[in-house]
């Protein structure tokens, strides 16, 4: 497309990066078919192509207002756009650049910059969310729906502890995250169970933390650099005495730290160091998959009763990640039978803090996707992110797990 | 290049708001300039018109109160479904309303014994297809950009794909449309049955590029599965043995399920996306589909082989299993906007030749690329002479847009020339207005304008798209010289 960026932006690192993706979008619209909120809504400027457009008018220098802000608010940042569009438009990377360029020029309503400060400040520290999600479980039936739905019914996944000792030359580190420890513990207990069978010692880094995403799309692009900068202080010794790699379990965590080094690429103290870390990060079904002929023979050791599951891809794993069919191939090798799911590639409507920030666009997809996750009537859903397992659940009686629970319980 | 229409009202833009306002929700008008941009052009960026107003309904009636306000207002109203057009059909009209049909998307019912199925017209084509599939059946005309095309912007422009070869264009699987017309009235057009009692006006709709009426409902016809489709790709170390390729395996008496062929830069613009595993080295693939029971598959693909290892194929590879036939014709769907990895922008051209003349195309398309110092990636759907050539410009460099346009032009007249026409499926909208000029006489077209008048008296619905007032035939003509293209008999 033909572009004319304004001064403010053309020559800064943001605006030639925009300028190439811009560039790239040749108007085709093939993506607009794959967008969730386009296939909701109906609306050019819902769909990734009007985005784009909104965007590059304002990179331009037309004026903006909240209609702008509305419209990309909207967006869920799933990326389905980018596995969809042929010509390679890196759409996120737009998207975070006209976010940020957008905040500082249209300002929010006070009770939309109190809901958003809660959340950045609060979700990210699990000194602070874990409480609040015992808090939460007392005064649930005060909250407002929204909230309320957040907030885990009962005490989180039973866990069966880490592993009593693991002590194997081969070592990986393991991201705790922000909100998982809270609310799904089970899932880095299981992880380290399962990796300990196969000869792998699993640790985390206690002074990591957030891994960044959840302020990097609340407005705040800089506190989270800080977030990033801090988890690759806490990894670096580690990675230095050779950790082999550096473990998600979240794909919405798996996806960010992917791009550390992207992120980084302008901090001459931490540019080198976060692109050693991106390069070392891997979600856990790739290190099952690279482990598949030591973890096989063990899933046949014993007869588990029939198993009928449906796999929720998180948009994280496969449009970020674009991580396809690994997951699936490890559930069936574990003897679970997949039910077959419509529209796979749409978004659930977690998308980190979005089911908070748009209820009805997020409920509506909620509801989308748990009516295709069931109609190959399952036993229960797995997914591979704790965003969207605590979202799904909240709308589910069927439980909603990590998959990386159901493989280790069948070891 | 913003695009003045030639045709002008004078509307009153509060007046227009304020009906408009008053049939819709608020969310549903869209007026303010930040709001428009977004809506200004189509699938062919270099023209662009900033619209009034952008509604977008969701039910008949509004559809029909908004004709009626338009009408009433002498307001210039522009259909669009997806926008992926790539003639600016669905380019708004600056004094006038653009009217989505986006949220028009319900299947309303299939019905698997008729083998027909209606929908809105906002659906998407693919998605006809796939609801159809629990049953066996699809929808058969396959743009390339069925993932996001709509049914309303298909039947607008009689649009075709890799299997209209064999299955026909949209025409000739549409049964019955819904519309309104500029006035606000419902009309139909065909009939559940496959003909109709009196004057078959369905082929009128069908092409009509949104000038004749606003399409609400299609029944559509669907087609039975093959049980079995396999698909050759067969390369060529030269562009133009792939074009006679072409016509011998026509001449052999073989109709494909598709015939398609991309030459190296398009399949280089591709592969990245697909990673379908093609040829890399090779200068033009085909891909030549069969289809069928197996038996009668494996007996064509065994003729296609040989055609094509006689018209000078150097390798042949056949898809083995259904996963891959689809990866094969993955890259040539995505060919267009893959291109877009190696150009900021294109141009793609759409004119149908004879098949036999394929060849000499091709090799004029050469010589142009070099007098116009423009590259082109060439994407035929070859078995019907149907071609793309994708002309490669930066928008941002002054003057590539005009060598481009003139590029395309040279083209376009050339396929005049061979016996060929202006447009095989991506309609004529604005980018080709002038060029009618190009292909039919000054008779034919005054006989447009009063098909076009029957239906618009006021010239309303999609002004200065599809067919040129008489005055841009003269000066075409005048400027380019009627005698340099002399359009061959037809009928
Ligand atoms: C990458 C790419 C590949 C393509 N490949 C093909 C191909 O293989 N074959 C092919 O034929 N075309 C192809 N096209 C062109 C385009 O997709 C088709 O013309 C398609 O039918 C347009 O549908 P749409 O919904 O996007 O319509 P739009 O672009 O929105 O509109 C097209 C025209 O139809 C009118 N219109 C739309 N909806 C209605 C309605 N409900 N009532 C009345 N008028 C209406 C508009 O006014 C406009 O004139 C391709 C386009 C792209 C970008
Ligand atoms: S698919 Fe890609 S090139 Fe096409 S409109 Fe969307 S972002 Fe642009
Ligand atoms: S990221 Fe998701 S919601 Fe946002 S534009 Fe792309 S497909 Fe749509």
């Amino acid at each position: 497309m033909q572009t004319n960026l304004a001064d403010f932006i053309k020559d800064t690192p943001d605006g030639r990066e925009a300028d190439a993706i811009l560039r790239t979008c040749v108007h085709c619209g093939f993506c607009t078919a794959t967008c969730p909120t386009y296939q909701l809504l109906g609306d050019e400027l819902d769909g990734p192509r009007g985005r784009i457009y909104l965007i590059k008018q304002m990179l331009e220098g037309k004026p903006v207002t909240e209609k702008t802000q509305l419209h990309l608010d909207r967006c869920l940042t799933c990326r389905s756009c980018e596995t969809t569009c042929p010509s390679g438009v890196k759409y996120h990377r737009l998207l975070d650049i006209g976010r940020k360029v957008l905040n500082e020029r249209v300002p929010r309503p006070l009770a939309q910059r109190l809901v958003r400060t809660a959340l950045k400040e609060a979700l990210p520290r699990p000194w602070i969310f874990r409480p609040a999600v015992a808090a939460g479980q007392l005064v649930r039936p005060l909250l407002p729906q929204v909230l309320s739905d957040k907030v885990p019914t009962s005490a989180p996944g039973q866990s069966r502890g880490w592993p009593e000792k693991s002590n194997h030359p081969r070592r990986m580190l393991v991201l705790a995250g922000c909100v998982q420890p809270g609310l799904a513990p089970n899932t880095n207990a299981a992880t380290a169970r399962l990796l300990d069978r196969i000869g792998i010692t699993l640790f985390e880094a206690p002074e990591a933390g957030c891994c960044g995403a959840l302020r990097f799309h609340l407005d705040a692009q800089e506190q989270a650099l800080d977030d990033m900068r801090r988890n690759i202080d806490a990894w670096w010794p580690h990675v230095e005495q050779g950790v082999e790699a550096i473990v998600m379990t979240a794909s919405g965590c798996g996806a960010h730290v992917k791009e550390y080094g992207l992120l980084l690429k302008d901090d001459p103290a931490y540019a080198a160091k976060a692109e050693r870390i991106a390069a070392l990060t891997l979600d856990i079904s790739e290190v099952l998959a690279a482990e598949a002929e030591k973890l096989k023979p063990l899933l046949v050791t014993r007869q588990h009763p029939p198993l009928k599951l449906a796999f929720h891809s998180p948009c994280t794993l496969q449009h970020g990640q674009k991580i396809k069919g690994v997951v699936e191939e490890l559930l069936q090798a574990a003897g679970v039978e997949l039910t077959p799911v419509p529209d796979p590639h749409l978004c659930c409507g977690s998308a980190g803090t979005y089911s908070i920030l748009q209820p009805a666009l997020s409920k509506q997809l909620r509801d989308n996707k748990l009516a295709a996750l069931n109609s190959g009537a399952p036993a229960a859903i797995v997914t591979a992110n704790i965003g969207c397992q605590t979202h799904l659940q909240a709308g589910s009686a069927k439980p909603v797990r990590h998959w990386v629970e159901i493989i280790e319980e069948r070891l | 290049m913003a695009f003045a229409n030639d045709v002008r009202f004078p509307v009153d833009r509060r007046e227009i708001l304020g009906r408009l306002q008053a049939i819709l929700p608020r969310h549903l008008v869209l007026a303010e300039e930040e709001e428009l941009r977004p809506y200004e052009c189509d699938g062919l960026t270099a023209y662009r018109a900033l619209p009034l107003i952008v509604v977008l309904p969701e039910t008949e009636t509004q559809v029909g109160a908004i004709l009626k306000a338009c009408h009433e207002l002498k307001v210039p109203l522009v259909p669009r479904g997806a926008a992926t057009g790539l003639s600016g059909g669905a380019m708004p009209h600056e004094d006038g309303v653009v009217l989505s049909l986006a949220r028009f998307k319900k299947i309303l019912k299939i019905d698997p014994l008729s083998r027909t199925a209606v929908v809105q017209p906002g659906v998407r084509n693919l998605a006809v297809s796939e609801a159809a599939a629990p049953y066996g059946l699809y929808y058969a005309p396959d743009p390339s950009s069925q993932i996001a095309c709509t049914i309303g912007g298909n039947v607008a422009e009689n649009s075709g794909g890799v299997h209209c070869l064999k299955y026909g264009l949209t025409v000739h699987n549409v049964l019955k449309v819904r519309g309104f017309t500029i006035n606000g009235e419902a009309v139909e057009f065909g009939a559940e049955a496959l003909d109709a009692a009196g004057l078959d006006l369905l082929a009128i709709i069908n092409g009509s590029e949104g000038l004749l009426a606003v399409i609400t409902e299609v029944t559509v016809k669907l087609t039975p599965k093959p049980e079995l489709a396999q698909v050759v790709l067969a390369y060529f170390d030269d562009v133009q043995k792939a074009g006679n390729a072409v016509a011998d395996v026509i001449a052999a008496g073989i109709i494909p399920g598709g015939l398609e062929m991309m030459d190296k830069p398009a399949t280089h613009a591709v592969e990245p996306y697909v990673k379908a595993g093609y040829d890399l080295d090779a200068e033009a693939v085909l891909l030549c589909e069969s289809d069928g029971t197996p038996v009668e598959v494996a007996e064509e693909i065994e003729r296609m082989k040989a055609v094509l290892e006689k018209s000078g194929a150097t390798s042949l590879v056949v898809s083995q299993n259904e996963a891959e036939r689809l990866r094969f014709w993955a890259g040539r769907k995505a060919a267009f906007p893959a291109v877009g990895r190696i150009t900021p922008d294109y141009l793609c051209m759409d004119g149908t030749i004879p098949r036999k003349r394929l060849a000499e195309m091709l090799e004029a398309i050469a010589d142009l690329s070099v007098k116009y110092g423009l590259r082109c990636a060439n994407v035929f759907h070859a078995g019907d002479g149907n071609l793309h050539p994708l002309i490669m410009y930066d928008a941002n460099q002054p003057g590539e847009l005009e060598r481009a346009t003139a590029f395309g032009s040279e083209i376009l007249e050339l396929s005049v020339k061979l016996g060929g026409t202006i447009t095989g499926e991506h309609g004529v909208g604005v980018e080709k207005v002038d060029l009618m000029a190009a292909q039919f006489t000054p008779a034919e077209i005054s006989a447009f304008h009063r098909l076009k008048a029957a239906f618009d008296e006021k010239g309303l619905l999609n002004p200065g798209k599809g067919i040129p007032t008489l005055a841009r035939c003269r000066e075409y003509t005048q400027t380019r010289g009627a005698a340099a293209v002399t359009p061959p008999p037809r009928f």
